[in-house]
């Protein structure tokens, strides 16, 4: 059997680990146009506020490949697929039979179409080890820096630099920041926290024009800056599979064991649409965690074994200066809030289930409550008053934690 | 994996949380149970939960399927020989072990970076000290 994988990072890492639970023989190769050892990709913030090495970053050790036993083609671009013939083409005129193909080719900054940003020169995106690098090697301490987007990236771009530019200004169309995370409330708060920090925010506001390096917003206001850094969102990596004839919507199209509508090729990652078992609706989930997860899942289908990824939700962990937050799920549905000082905890539940959270500042065992929406846990088997309080397993029947706690652990 | 693993007996936990004590003593480089813990806030890698008179402990159940380790955005997190391990030094502290365990068995160290019970393989010889100093036997370590 052979098994060739394009991309490099989570999913695909997530794929190798699945394959060899199933198969310790079979041949695996990895195909990826980045040069690099299979890193860290969220951790790139981290690198440049200096909590992290390029060597630390690693998202495995260096004898990785060696031991899953992979030939691994890093820097080498796929261009096309041929699914009848189980080929895979590279740039350079190679071509790659397969007996099993995962697509993991991740996703892409989206570039917006505003007039004269084509023309301003430093301008960057912060997604992979080399906008990091090049980031990095642009910033001089007087920089004047231009975030277009308070996003997750956007901002977590911000905390990276933030000690080593002259100034940060944040530009978002959104009222809030964190949309996709965070509402109104629990955002203001976040967004104090940050400006404490020195970054200066713009929001209900956008870009409509740039001119040399001043940015002319909506609000009439301008900002003058010498480095652009475009984080508005992301862009699924679906041509190359769409070219060979793979069903695509806001992603590639994947059943619950990660097969796409063609035969044997499998698809994982950012590049995919994720099934949100909060929501009910499919759209591209691009989180690290999810990546890894339909990466094994598909890995193990493979390589003949069986199992499904089906209990997607979004979910994330992140920091900003020292505040941490943990958000999951959905927040349409009862809402149970605590505040006390920086602390702020929302809990939404619908139909008798828990269906999301959000916990600023004290995260303490958040994925209690994780685990409540993961398996749709009926609130009223447990003591709901209890674990609002806190995230606790003494909220859970004594049957229940026996199990838990005494049991073969899932 | 068959293997060893922690479980408790809530029926026999006192709630005296001497295996907070003892786990965060064997977690200390002390070799005096008095030094490393006298007017110490401890930080043990076990917690006791108690309410009213129901008391257990709760630390790293080393799932056969970690999600821990899934989730791990730096693969800090590492399964060997069914044993969960953290690579402090890759921590980053960004707390996604914490959303994805279903226990609330992973949590900050003093230093910011996450800690869990790691079975005491580097600290205590590979005896859990929770285990070895619970006076009730609440706290067993074997193949179940």
């Amino acid at each position: 059997m052979k098994y060739v994988l394009i991309g490099n990072s989570a999913a695909a890492v997530g794929c190798i680990e699945g394959i060899r639970q199933q198969d310790k023989n079979g041949e695996i190769v990895v195909v990826a146009d980045e040069p690099y050892h299979t890193y860290s990709r969220p951790a790139i913030s981290y690198l440049l506020c200096g909590r992290t090495t390029e060597e630390r970053m690693k998202y495995r050790p260096s004898d990785f490949y060696k031991k899953m036993d992979c030939t691994v083609m890093l820097g080498k671009k796929a261009t096309k697929i041929e699914p009848q013939k189980k080929w895979l083409f590279l740039e350079d005129g190679t071509i790659i039979e397969y007996d099993k193909l995962l697509v993991a080719t991740g996703s892409r900054p989206f570039i917006p179409e505003i007039g004269g940003l084509a023309e301003v020169r430093k301008r960057h995106t912060f997604m992979s080890l080399d906008d990091a690098k090049a980031l990095d090697a642009a910033l001089k301490a007087d920089s004047r820096v231009l975030i277009m987007g308070a996003g997750l990236i956007g901002l977590k771009c911000a905390e990276g630099i933030a000690h080593k530019a002259g100034r940060i200004d944040v530009v978002d169309l959104a009222p809030g920041i964190l949309p996709s995370i965070l509402e109104a409330e629990a955002a203001r708060a976040v967004q104090e926290h940050i400006e404490s920090q020195g970054i200066h925010f713009h929001l209900s506001d956008g870009v409509q024009e740039f001119r040399d390096n001043t940015a002319l917003l909506s609000s009439g206001k301008e900002i003058g800056f010498d480095i652009l850094v475009v984080a508005v969102g992301v862009r699924p990596n679906v041509e190359l599979v769409q070219k060979a004839g793979v069903e695509v919507r806001k992603g590639i199209v994947t059943n619950e064991r990660c097969e796409t509508s063609l035969p044997d090729i499998y698809a994982a990652g950012d590049c995919t649409e994720s099934y949100d078992i909060t929501t009910g609706e499919s759209r591209p989930l691009a989180l690290l965690p999810n990546a890894y997860m339909q990466g094994e899942c598909a890995g193990i289908n493979m390589a003949g074994g069986i199992k499904a990824y089906n209990k997607a939700i979004p979910m994330n962990a992140i920091g900003f200066f020292g505040l941490h937050m943990i958000t999951a799920g959905s927040y349409n549905g009862e809402r149970f809030i605590r505040k006390s000082g920086r602390d702020y905890k929302m809990l939404v539940s619908e139909n008798g289930v828990l269906k999301g959270f959000v916990m600023i500042g004290n995260v303490a065992r958040a994925g209690i409550y994780t685990a409540l929406i993961r398996d749709k846990t009926p609130l009223e088997t447990i003591d709901y008053g209890l674990i609002s309080e806190k995230p606790q397993l003494m909220a859970f029947s004594r049957k229940e934690r026996d199990k838990k706690l005494g049991g073969a652990a899932g | 994996m068959k293997m060893k693993r922690i479980y408790v007996n809530e029926k026999w936990c006192l709630g005296c949380h001497l295996c907070e004590y003892n786990c965060a003593f064997a977690g200390s480089e002390e070799t005096d149970m008095v030094k490393a813990l006298k007017d110490v806030h401890i930080n043990p890698r076990i917690r006791i939960e108690e309410e009213g008179n129901i008391h257990f402990a709760v630390s790293c159940r080393h799932c056969e399927e970690p999600l821990c380790v899934r989730g791990c955005i730096m693969g800090a997190l590492s399964v060997e020989d069914g044993v969960i391990m953290i690579d402090q030094d890759k921590c980053v502290g960004c707390c996604t072990c914490i959303l994805m365990c279903p226990y609330g068995a992973i949590m900050p160290s003093d230093t910011g970076v996450m800690q869990k019970c790691e079975l005491c393989l580097r600290t205590a010889g590979g005896t859990p000290a929770c285990v070895e100093g619970c006076p009730n036997r609440a706290i067993v370590f074997e193949e179940r």
